[in-house]
């Protein structure tokens, strides 16, 4: 049921979807929905599911399905959406190249080295995590020190541990989550250390994967050495104080065998970089339409190749929206071009889509730089919203409505989160 | 209304983290619950008052199949306080694949009244994985 | 058995000298104390061929910068590990600063180096769009090139191998002594060696080495170097190696095209007393970016993928060491920093003359074969090439390190040629060097370690001794 190989893949595709992760399967059901002929899923691993099948923990799916699912449930119902569309789904390959004309090179591990031309291309190939390098802990460089991520997939995939005595860096979900079910697999874990002065990840994870275990949560603080020259031996950890410059003066060690990396996601843009997308420099994925279509003519994106979310149902949500712009543009059906670009104004990280359209109605999602009570956002003068409270670590939907914008004669519009 | 009859819970009910507060009365009773942005909620925040309880995630060991580990959950929430003693019965098991989700591994646990179930299924490790269910292809 | 030869130290002047030795009739054994050869300071270096003008007159460095920097060519035709002359541009800052290019341009003419050029500051600009406005002029050397180092050693060491030289690692030295015939009798961890002639290139553990067998009592001392690897959305950024005017004590700061265009940054220069403390560090990382982006200001940390520091081994006296010693036999190759690498090819004819000189007869082997094996970096082949090869075996099409993109039939190779842990995969492959440094592929990497070495994950290492990657639970621990 999760692996599907054919054992004879075609030339031509009406629409090929790169990743089938969330994002990807719900974009090939929206291609399919909306009358595309032949879709094809395109994935690495050797089932398709992304990154859902280690995210054993609960949720997923409230929004989506009605329930609190966990995450490998909720791909194998997004899986059976697939199947039961009759969308075909290429195991064990990878998309290396998109040439002009959408011409995708393939390394396939059952099908060899193909080239298959697309109608339509929609890019979901998820996210990649922040390593050691972007932030430069200094130190030695010993075994032992590996992102969140890579610990759960030994873990939960493989039920390998990454050691035993666990430091934690950034409170994102997944150090959080990792907290919890380390413990739970008779890992001791030291504590997690933030940088900011507020936890990253969900109320709901700090209570659950902390609290519940007694795990100290260090705000403000940081790593500023790791030791061990074989394997991680201990780390000293200091308290950062004006523009986050750890005071030395203050450090503590901490014996440890461990350093687990929780410092944030970043929109896996490999393909999107070798294919020249524009890209938006904040979320560092592809500036797209209001029908997720990225600068290059037929080629979608969604997901977490384009901004990184924090639950899979929006995600599910915007793939859906992409596939099937995907499959409206195979078939000939273009809506009218976008008129309104978005700008971010204060205290507003990014907005995806990047641009709107007059004539539809919109989800924006967006992302604040701070936290903040009692706020208000505002799209220009056409559109505001009351919100008891936004943190960067929680993404904001706001739904555009075409006679919002009815007496709006502008081509952009600044989108702001003040406090009321 | 003294503070020490307030507790205060981030309700996990869905990802909003709703900040709760809830008051009782001399007799340990929960009397007042604020902050809820839902039914849910309410319920929530009296329930951990009174009874916190959790689902527990976690995985147990198969054999024959493409991963060494398969995620199972309990069916519904246990106690808090064993949480610990859940995850140690869980690792207790050992399955074969193949496994279909949803397939009870621990009936009962603990006496709880709750399953541990697997969530999601698990084929047999195979050289070369078979075409299922993709329409339009030779066989 | 009784060597002829033995070699302590596999790094890329061990490497280059069991090369050389293996055109000859000769039994050599190469003693490396890490998991693979390279992985001391070799592995760290900047991989820059030097131009030829740098190192001072007079000096052994001197005479055999030159000398070696000619003989890449011929090397990379032979072993093909990757070698090109992009340039470089030594940077004048301030007008004050010309008068040292013009230094080094005599001392390169002098000495032969040829294509010497003083450029303007507006010539340099045209030339690398990137450099700052301040720059005032710069020395252009075209015979300066890059490699990746660590390539270098796996393919001499393969070379040599091939032609009949043991390779022997995993195995510090202890002790060195001599029999009653005069052969040198060496204790390493896996075994005993007996030798006739020790060749002593053990890098910054060269004095203690020497000291063992009382061949000489001089010092090494450690000079750290940090340096930061850029993503490669850098790539193409510069087309030369760029630096500013270099003090007495070290080259500066460099932006460094490497082999595979990953901009790389540094290095520092600071005496260290712990030879094993290759530490990177917050002062090391501000000193550099802040270097570098005075002459290119498009740099910044927000681009570093990965950091790393290295040994550089520093005689007193700042020169190259390599001669006879106290001991009839055994010969010191000792202090072989900057320009070390570049005069790599030299040092190793220098060293076969020294051992002939000693009394090692030398005849020639007559079955020496130059080249090795081309090994595949199947992401520059040509499309049909690929689907060539991939029909051939499917893990040429099954993708192993995605940044990289390196397939899994590279990975494998890569094991079959020695690598037996992640970082061996890493340097002969490049799997893991890339932005997600192992995220996506490390477990791939371990995968095949495991089934094609029938060891389980728990036993598989990052670079061999205690770095083991994971665990399992202890069976009846407590949640």
């Amino acid at each position: 049921m999760i692996t599907a190989e054919p054992r004879h893949l075609e030339a031509r595709y009406d629409v090929v979807v790169c990743g089938a992760g969330p994002a990807g399967m719900a974009a090939a059901v929206g291609a399919r929905e909306r009358g595309a002929g032949r879709v094809l899923l395109v994935d690495r691993e050797r089932e398709a599911g992304g990154i859902l099948w280690q995210c054993i923990h609960h949720g997923f799916g409230l929004h989506h399905f009605g329930e609190e699912l966990t995450g490998p449930e909720y791909a194998q119902r997004c899986l059976q959406q697939v199947i039961d569309q009759s969308i075909d789904v290429l195991t064990d390959s990878y998309v290396y190249d998109i040439g002009a004309e959408r011409r995708l090179k393939l390394m396939s591990g059952s099908q060899g080295i193909r080239v298959i031309d697309a109608g339509a291309v929609v890019l979901a190939m998820g996210a990649r995590e922040r390593t050691r390098g972007a932030i430069r802990i200094p130190g030695e460089r010993p075994s032992g020190v590996l992102t969140a991520g890579l610990a759960q997939k030994f873990v939960n995939m493989m039920g390998l541990l990454p050691g035993r005595r666990v430091v934690i860096l950034g409170s994102g979900d997944i150090g959080l989550i990792m907290a919890r079910r380390l413990t739970l697999e008779g890992v001791e874990v030291l504590g997690v250390f933030e940088i900011m002065p507020y936890a990253n990840g969900l109320n709901r994870n700090i209570v659950q994967c902390l609290h519940d275990y007694d795990i100290p949560l260090h705000l403000s603080t940081t790593i500023v050495d790791i030791r061990g020259r074989d394997r991680v031996t201990g780390v000293a950890v200091a308290p950062v104080g004006e523009g986050f410059r750890p005071d030395l003066g203050r450090a503590w060690d901490i014996a440890c065998d461990t350093v687990l990396l929780s410092i944030g996601l970043i929109p896996e843009n490999e393909l999107s970089r070798r294919i020249d997308l524009r890209l938006d420099p904040v979320t560092t994925g592809p500036v797209v339409s209001s029908t997720m279509e990225t600068s290059a003519n037929g080629v979608f994106a969604c997901g977490n190749v384009v901004h990184i979310h924090d639950l899979v149902d929006f995600v599910s949500q915007e793939a859906l929206l992409a596939g099937r712009a995907a499959g409206d543009y195979v078939t000939g059906h273009r809506p009218p071009a976008d008129n309104i670009r978005l700008l971010p104004g204060d205290n507003v990280a990014y907005c995806v889509p990047h641009t709107l359209s007059t004539d539809r109605e919109h989800v924006v999602y967006m992302r604040v730089r701070r936290p903040m009570e009692q706020c208000v956002v505002r799209f220009g003068d056409v559109l505001e919203r009351r919100l008891r409270y936004v943190f960067p670590a929680e993404m904001v939907n706001i739904t555009m409505k075409p006679r919002f914008l009815e007496n709006f004669h502008g081509d952009a519009l600044r989108v702001d989160v003040l406090p009321r | 209304m003294s503070d020490e009859h307030i507790s205060h819970y981030l309700c996990i009910g869905c990802p909003l983290g709703c900040r709760l507060e809830v008051e009782d009365d001399a007799a340990g009773d929960a009397v007042a619950v604020r902050g809820f942005g839902c039914r849910r909620g309410e319920a929530y925040g009296r329930q951990e008052h009174t009874d916190p309880r959790r689902v527990v995630a976690t995985s147990v060991r198969i054999s024959g199949a493409r991963w060494g580990r398969v995620p199972v959950k309990t069916s519904g929430p246990v106690p808090k306080a064993l949480v610990r003693d859940v995850a140690r019965a869980a690792g207790a098991v050992a399955l074969a694949a193949p496994v279909r989700m949803g397939t009870v591994v621990l009936a009962n646990v603990l006496g709880t009244g709750v399953d541990i179930v697997t969530t999601r299924d698990m084929e047999q490790a195979e050289r070369r994985s078979t075409p299922i269910g993709v329409a339009g292809l030779d066989a | 058995m009784l060597y002829d030869v033995a070699i302590v130290g596999g790094g890329v002047i061990g490497c280059a000298i069991a090369r050389a030795l293996s055109r000859f009739r000769l039994l050599v054994i190469l003693i490396e104390k890490e998991c693979e050869v390279g992985f001391g300071t070799s592995k760290s270096n900047s991989g820059i061929i030097h131009a030829g003008h740098h190192a001072p007159s007079g000096t052994l460095k001197g005479e055999l910068e030159w000398a070696g920097n000619q003989m890449w060519d011929a090397l990379d035709a032979e072993l093909d590990f990757g070698f090109a002359r992009n340039g470089e541009l030594m940077l004048a800052m301030t007008a004050e600063e010309v008068p040292t290019l013009e230094h080094y341009y005599r001392q390169g003419v002098a000495r032969g180096v040829r294509g010497l050029e003083i450029w303007d500051g507006a010539r340099v600009r045209r030339e690398e769009p990137a450099v700052s406005a301040d720059v005032v002029g710069g020395l252009y050397a075209p015979t300066a090139g890059v490699v990746n180092p660590y390539e270098v050693c796996f393919s001499l060491a393969e070379s040599a191998r091939r032609n009949g030289v043991e390779m022997l690692v995993d195995s510090p030295v202890a002790g060195i002594g001599r029999d009653g015939d005069g052969a040198f009798s060496l204790q390493t961890r896996q075994r005993q060696v007996q030798a006739r002639f020790v060749v002593n290139a053990a890098g910054v553990f060269a004095d203690a080495v020497a000291r063992m067998a009382g061949a000489g009592d001089f010092c090494i001392r450690a000079r750290k170097g940090e340096e930061y690897l850029l993503d490669k959305r850098l790539k193409g950024l510069v087309r030369r190696t760029l630096f500013p005017c270099p003090t007495p004590q070290s080259k500066g700061i460099l932006v460094i095209p490497t082999y595979d265009g990953t901009l790389m940054v540094g290095p520092t220069a600071a005496f260290v007393e712990d030879k094993e403390a290759r530490t990177t560090s917050a002062a090391g990382s501000d000193e550099i970016f802040a270097a570098v982006r005075r002459f290119v200001p498009g740099i910044g940390e927000r681009d570093c993928i990965a950091e790393f520091a290295g040994l550089r081994a520093v005689a007193d006296g700042e020169d190259f060491l390599i001669g006879r010693s106290a001991q009839r036999g055994f010969i010191n190759c000792a202090g072989i920093q900057s320009p070390g690498l570049t005069a790599a090819p030299a040092i190793a004819e220098r060293v076969v003359a020294l051992l002939r000189e000693e009394g090692l007869a030398m005849t020639p082997n007559p079955a020496f074969e130059s080249r090795i094996d081309k090994h595949v970096r199947f992401a520059a082949l040509p499309l049909e090439e690929q689907a060539r090869l991939a029909a051939e075996d499917a893990r040429y099409s099954r993708i192993g390190c995605r940044c990289e993109q390196v397939s899994e039939r590279e990975i494998i190779d890569a094991i079959h040629a020695g690598a037996r842990t992640l970082d061996g995969i890493k340097f002969r492959t490049r799997a893991g060097m890339g932005r997600c440094q192992g995220g996506f592929c490390s477990w791939r990497s371990m995968q095949l370690l495991s089934a094609e070495l029938g060891i389980p994950m728990t036993a598989i290492t990052k670079r061999g001794g205690c770095s083991w990657i994971v665990c399992e639970r202890d069976a009846g621990e407590a949640a």
